[in-house]
């Protein structure tokens, strides 16, 4: 167990490396430059390349990332917030924990209320129950969140008026109900799905039959033995989820004006503000990386058919 | 051995499963079981033989009431536990303490997430029928002891297991309730031929000791011989003959019987070629749309119109022994 995590630890060490490089090389792909305005002439742009080294080869600027990453330090915002360090600003003006709080809210939706919704479909098959549950999620899967997180807005802040349209810092519990809705729906969707099909699979196996034999109530036989039985492909799913929720709250955050690290980081590329698009990719995909790591630790838990062996992995 | 006490008596036991049929909001119907009738005495063991798919192993979940049955009666010990035309379903938890099933798939009938002593100890827990930790402990170790299991197996996982121990564990988790009914859905098939007989002969002592009656269903004849005081022969669905096992051996009067116990490979050369072996042709009809009067007439050597048209009824053809034949009616 301890040499795999120690496995598993130097391989997301060189995972970050792959990651770093690309993002460096795609982000110098882009044209333009962080200090070009309209009033920039050529020297002024030669001028700040030359200060803050972007005019040196490409794979000394990289290393250059990668050696002051190596001591934690994620570099000073170009553009911006000139001269701010990027730690500062990712961590310290509450941007991340606005988009962590805001993703980690949708997962626990996704989770506490998809999971049940799965169960209760397999249980209640080809009734319409099943059938009303099969539609909502079919369209939630297909509804892209743009359109969802506008229907909402229209509907519930302009229409209605109970939620307010601008969502800020959420400072109240009624700023979170939109965002949180329209990032976790999609995902909430695909769990009930994921859910039911593996309950269904559970359910005809022998070893339920074997409970039935024993006298156990239905609703133990659901709970107990068809549910942590059917829970290894949700929980697998769970590790793309919590990628797909923290990274990708960026259009709920535009859509709600929420201040978030998801918008900063969509504007850091607009900007070419290269240390900024830098330090963000790494620390999400960081983050990603984590939770895949915790993700398969779980598995452990649930199976203890999984052995974690280095082999193996 | 067995002192011809009825236990458990089927009446016309019908089993049909729904099935989407050609057309749209067709419903067509498996006819898995249809109308079988028998007892089982005390303490005997009743042998089911029959080709695949001929209702074996749902005729022996639905006895039980793993699932319920379309129509039919069916009483334990003086009590219906099912009756369709008095409408009586009973709720079946008490039952579960006496009456037991051992699946054919040992891997796939125990719960993978689940040790040996947790899959054994919920039926303890259900039931209730252990006060405290260490009674419960001690009962457990008991069971792995009586079915030949060590008692550090207990915190193990199923799949840490080979075949004939994992049966042993279905065994035992069956055991755990202290049933006197266990139906053994072909416990052994899915076995290695060396583990075979270890099982079987365990549970023919399981039986001395506990006084067990068992509903035996097997494929293997020569199986099913060795361990039963009677045989019943299943086709598509019914019940064909039935008889005390070696009458049934040794004159069976039922030309299903007769080619099934031609089949069966006896370790004789000599033996062997002088023997006719009674080929029978064509495939088992699907039990959606079964052949009309006797089922069996399709592939029968000896069918004449009246087996065509006519349904037979499973009749005492000598004590003690039922064939449903109407070449039996001279």
């Amino acid at each position: 167990m301890t040499g795999y995590i120690i496995k598993r630890i130097i391989v997301a060490i060189l995972t970050l490396l792959v990651i770093m490089t690309v993002t460096f090389l795609l982000m110098n792909a882009i044209p333009g430059s962080p200090f070009l305005t309209e009033k920039s002439t050529p020297e002024m742009i030669a001028r700040a390349n030359a200060k803050y080294g972007l005019d040196k080869p490409l794979y000394v600027q990289l290393w250059n990332y990668i050696k002051s990453y190596l001591k934690g330090d994620l570099g000073t915002s170009l553009k911006m917030q000139e001269g701010t360090p990027v730690s500062t600003i990712i961590f310290h003006q509450g941007k991340f924990e606005l988009s962590l709080k805001l993703g980690l809210y949708a997962l626990l939706l996704a989770v506490v209320l998809g999971i049940p919704l799965g169960c209760i479909a397999a249980y209640n098959r080809g009734t319409w129950i099943d059938g009303f549950l099969r539609v909502v999620t079919t369209v939630g899967v297909a509804i892209p969140t743009f359109v969802l997180a506008t229907l909402l807005l229209v509907t519930f802040a302009v229409k209605l008026q109970w939620l307010p349209t601008v969502s800020g810092s959420l400072t109240t519990w009624k700023a979170y109900v939109m965002p949180v809705i329209s990032l976790s729906f999609y995902y909430l969707c695909y769990v009930a799905k994921l859910t039911r099909t593996s309950m269904l699979d559970a359910i005809n196996q022998d070893y339920i039959r074997t409970a039935r034999a024993k006298g156990v109530k239905t609703r133990s036989v659901i709970l107990k033995h068809a549910l942590r039985n059917s829970l290894i492909p949700v929980i697998t799913y769970l590790g793309p989820v919590m990628a797909g929720i923290i990274t990708g709250s960026f259009v709920v955050e535009s859509t709600f004006s929420i201040p978030g690290l998801g918008k900063y980081f969509v504007q850091s590329v607009l900007n070419r503000d290269y240390p900024v698009i830098m330090a963000t990719t790494v620390v999400l995909s960081a983050l990603v990386i984590i939770m895949n790591l915790v993700v398969d630790i779980a598995y452990k838990i649930v199976d203890p058919r999984i052995t974690l062996t280095s082999k193996e992995a | 051995m067995s002192d011809q006490r009825v236990l458990l008596q089927i009446e016309n036991l019908k089993k049909y499963f729904p099935v989407k049929g050609d057309r749209m909001f067709e419903k067509k119907y498996v006819q898995a079981v249809e109308s079988v009738s028998f007892s089982i005495y005390r303490g005997e063991t009743l042998g089911i033989v029959g080709e695949s798919g001929c209702g074996k192993t749902t005729l022996g979940r639905t006895i039980i009431r793993l699932y319920e049955p379309t129509s039919g009666r069916i009483v334990y010990d003086g009590t219906p536990i099912y009756d369709s035309e008095q409408k009586i379903a009973v709720n079946m938890l008490p039952y579960r303490r006496k009456m037991q099933i051992i699946f054919q798939d040992p891997s796939a009938s125990l719960d993978p997430r689940m040790t040996v002593g947790e899959i054994v100890g919920e039926a303890l827990d259900i039931h209730g029928l252990c006060q405290g930790k260490t009674e419960r402990r001690d009962r457990i170790n008991s069971l792995l002891d009586e079915v030949g299991l060590n008692t550090e197996h207990a915190n193990r996982f199923p799949h840490e297991f080979s075949g004939g121990q994992q049966q042993r564990v279905g065994i035992a988790r069956a055991l755990a309730v202290e049933p006197e009914f266990i139906v053994c859905d072909e416990p052994i098939s899915a076995l290695d031929v060396s583990i075979q007989s270890q099982v079987v002969n365990m549970l023919e002592d399981l039986q001395n000791e506990k006084h067990l009656t068992y509903l035996f269903i097997a494929h293997d004849i020569s199986v099913v011989r060795h361990i039963s005081n009677r045989i019943g022969v299943m086709y598509l669905g019914q019940m064909v003959e039935l008889a005390e096992s070696y009458e049934l051996c040794s004159h069976p009067v039922h030309p299903y019987t007769q080619s099934l116990l031609s089949a069966v490979p006896i370790p004789d050369p000599d033996v062997t070629r002088e023997r006719q072996r009674i080929l029978l042709e064509g495939e088992i009809p699907s039990p959606l749309n079964p052949p009309s009067g006797c089922r069996f007439h399709t592939r029968c050597p000896y069918a004449t119109d009246r087996c065509r048209q006519e349904q037979p009824i499973l009749k005492e053809q000598s004590p003690g022994h039922f064939a449903a034949c109407h070449l039996l009616d001279k």
